[in-house]
């Protein structure tokens, strides 16, 4: 296991890609953050507003850059014939699936950890200038404040776990352009579908099981009981969805030829 | 390797469009002969169509305690309008005119509504509040009308048949500067006049109601629409709901000049019965002593732009088609590249732009084909299963309606090309389907469907983003009349139907230049 993990690292290391998806990842995240908080106001100064959520808006499209990170680190070995001398050097499929994960989530976290402290600084910088600051009553965005810890430490283990999620969709469809569009399919569907549902329930029970919906309610810091579900519960609804990826991945995986 | 450049002669017209049709006949050949994809764009067929019948079969709005088939009344034009208002009225024949004065327009604005009546009011008068002289076919809901009136922060108007509003006299109406109205009738042709001071007189305007009856109703009437506090912020900030107003005007110096019938006032309370959004306040009413009228109303003579279901509620399958078709046109060229025929389909037709203009004719049909039998079977089976589960639709014209379905079709196609395009420009098919994806579908989750950014951020990315599309299908204007919540999460763009979705084809356009350029200029 520790040579599998060598040598994904090595790949991972040595592909130019990385290190720009890396960036573009963070940089995105960041980006629309602070266009989410710079145009974020409250003259009134009793807006329903959520400062850490504002801050870490950018989550939603830094999210999509990991996904495309992680599918291709099985993809891309699929699309040019790599992953043949990858499972001839290490037979123990389910060993390689498990090193690529190791090795992607360290990254993933690693980013993640930048981006949303950076996000989080530039919400802090902006926010009190638009009306929405301490002084205007909302939480101030420090690491000391309970909740803005937990919706900055979950959104990181949301991006990880997204990555884990298109990881395990990339095993099982291998075609990077498929996998991608499903894992996007699957984060972007449940709050459309549940937007025209029609009944408020099914609203609800909907965004209780999109990865995306369930994951981001660990960003709300204000009015957690308005939360189709909370906000450990959510992170846990894309821990299952991730585990249920790896599970059909690794079995693809396992059974299939290369 | 590069592609030979051909140096025999430009072949004519006609053997240059035959040669285009084979072109054509090859990328259909490799598109039909793709099992995956053509299962795929079949799949997201049939879901759009499902999600359309399973929206349409589970929505239950209406009245508390089932489905309350409350219709909604539409006006001469056949739109949705509201119909509420107090009217002291009496029978005028085929000439005539009225004239009065106002001096006093003011509004309670009730928050906090129990069924034992307001928690709180707020003597609050709201722009749209409307006092004045009206004449119209008849109480009953959609009649045609023509009206002169004082509005709460909007100036003098002239207003007919719920959508006509034409601009008179700035400035609001006290006992200290007064507005003098006028209304009046020549057979079929209504003149609304008003003025400062009772002598000099401007005409507002004038308008034709053809087909007028030739007894109709007319004198004051006063009506005040729901004071909408209009937030967007935030998931949980959701849309700000309206506190019911009622408004009240004094009138006095009443003047009728010819064809009046009878000689007393009635007081009606036009309305559209129990299930209306305006039920009939209960400080509704009027008295008349010395010759001055106290009127007091509730309601809106406007169209309706918040009640119904719009037609495009069962179209929510339409995202799944895009990501099908983004994914699918990004694979057209890309696996291509991965597989090496690129350099075949570019050894038979070395003429590369060509190459490229085929690919996104075949790919653009297919995905409008798909998208016109998704939308159509949507829309045409989903509305009426919601009609039949008792949800008030929105009336619209075929025209709006065939706008709707082949607009969703051109949108996807588009959405195809684009993909395509991008496809072409990468080389890396995960790439596009990300960037393209992302940039139509993540700002529509973000302002319309999940709104989690501010309105005026929300605006922005829906006249830059390639989501400016989706203004397509948008399916009741914005009157400037009507205070309304016009967010995208209430199904309004903020750019017209036909510019938003240039927007979108500009994207596409732009992006298929450039792929062609690269194409033409890169190596194989």
């Amino acid at each position: 296991m520790r040579r599998a993990l060598h040598a994904e690292w090595t790949k991972m290391r040595t592909l130019a890609s990385t290190f720009w998806l890396l960036l573009a990842a963070a940089a995105l995240t960041v980006a629309v953050s602070a266009a989410a908080a710079a145009a974020a106001r409250c003259p009134s100064g009793d807006c329903a507003l959520d400062p850490a959520k504002i801050s870490l808006t950018g989550i939603y499209l830094g999210q999509a850059v990991v996904a495309v990170m992680a599918v291709m680190v099985i993809s891309g070995e699929y699309g040019t014939g790599m992953i043949r001398l990858t499972l001839t050097a290490t037979p123990g499929r389910l060993s390689v699936l498990a090193a690529k994960a190791a090795v992607i989530t360290c990254l993933i976290l690693a980013t993640g950890a930048v981006a949303v402290i950076t996000s989080l600084l530039a919400g802090r910088l902006i926010l009190p200038g638009h009306g929405i600051g301490p002084s205007h009553g909302y939480p101030a965005l420090s690491a000391a404040d309970g909740p803005v810890l937990r919706a900055a430490v979950g959104s990181v283990l949301y991006l990880a776990l997204i990555a884990l999620l298109s990881l395990g969709a990339a095993a099982a469809l291998r075609e990077a352009a498929a996998a991608i569009g499903a894992v996007l399919g699957l984060l972007y569907l449940f709050p459309i579908v549940a937007a025209v549902s029609g009944s408020a329930g099914l609203a609800r029970h909907l965004q209780q099981i999109g990865p995306m919906t369930a994951g981001l309610a660990i960003q709300a810091t204000t009015s957690l009981s308005s939360l189709p579900i909370s906000p450990w519960v959510g992170l846990g609804v894309v821990g299952a969805w991730a585990a249920g990826a790896l599970l059909l991945g690794g079995l693809a995986l396992r059974l299939r030829d290369v | 390797m590069n592609a030979p450049a051909i140096a025999s002669s430009r072949p004519g017209t006609t053997a240059a469009r035959e040669k285009f049709a084979h072109l054509l006949r090859a990328e259909w050949t490799k598109f039909r002969s793709v099992r995956g994809w053509v299962i795929t764009i079949v799949i997201a067929t049939l879901l759009t169509i499902l999600l359309g019948v399973w929206t349409g079969a589970n929505s239950q709005e209406g009245c508390p305690g089932g489905p309350c088939h409350y219709v909604i009344p539409t006006g001469p034009g056949g739109e949705a309008v509201t119909d509420t208002y107090y009217f002291v009225n009496r029978p005028l024949a085929e000439h005539g005119s009225i004239t009065v004065r106002v001096t006093s327009l003011t509004g309670v604005i009730e928050t906090g509504m129990t069924p034992e009546g307001p928690a709180r009011t707020e003597a609050a008068v709201v722009p749209w509040s409307k006092a004045g002289l009206i004449l119209t076919a008849g109480p009953s809901q959609g009649s045609t009308y023509a009206a002169v009136m004082v509005t709460g922060g909007h100036g003098a108007r002239m207003q007919w048949n719920y959508t006509g509003d034409t601009a008179g006299l700035p400035g609001r109406v006290s006992a200290a500067s007064p507005r003098w109205l006028r209304l009046s009738r020549a057979s079929d042709v209504i003149t609304g006049y008003d003025s400062a001071d009772g002598t000099r007189w401007t005409k507002i305007g004038t308008v034709s109601l053809p087909k007028l009856a030739p007894t109709v109703q007319a004198g004051l009437f006063v009506t005040s629409p729901s004071y909408s506090a209009t937030t967007s912020s935030g998931i949980t900030g959701g849309s700000g709901g309206g506190a019911p107003t009622h408004a009240t005007a004094a009138f006095d110096r009443v003047r009728l000049r010819g064809g009046w019938l009878g000689d007393a006032w009635t007081g009606t309370a036009v309305s559209g019965g129990s299930n209306s959004p305006y039920a009939v306040g209960s400080g509704s009413g009027y008295h008349q002593a010395n010759g001055t009228f106290v009127v007091t109303g509730t309601g809106d003579i406007a169209p309706d732009v918040t009640d119904g279901t719009p037609v495009d509620g069962p179209l929510a399958g339409l995202f799944i088609g895009l990501i099908a078709v983004v994914v699918i046109g990004a694979l057209f060229t890309t696996a291509e590249y991965r597989r090496g025929l690129i350099r075949v389909t570019l050894a038979a037709s070395p003429r590369r732009g060509r190459v490229l203009a085929a690919k996104a004719t075949v790919l653009g049909a297919i995905t409008f084909v798909a998208g016109l039998a998704g939308a159509a079977g949507a829309i045409l089976i989903g509305t009426p299963l919601l009609r039949a589960n008792g949800n008030p639709i929105d009336p619209v014209t075929a025209l709006t309606e065939v706008r709707v379905i082949a607009g969703t079709a051109a949108l996807v196609a588009m959405a195809a090309v684009f993909a395509l395009s991008v496809g072409v420009i990468l080389r890396h098919g995960a790439a596009a389907v990300t960037i393209v994806l992302t940039a139509i579908i993540l700002p529509y989750l973000l302002t319309a469907a999940f709104p989690v950014l501010p309105a005026s951020a929300a605006d922005w990315l829906l006249r830059v983003t390639p989501a400016a599309g989706f203004a397509i299908k948008q399916v009741i204007p914005q009157y400037q009349q009507v205070a309304g919540n016009y967010a995208p999460s209430a199904g309004y763009f903020p750019l017209a139907p036909w510019a938003g979705f240039a927007v979108l084809c500009a994207y596409a356009a732009v992006a298929l230049a450039l792929a062609s350029f690269l194409l033409r200029r890169r190596d194989a």
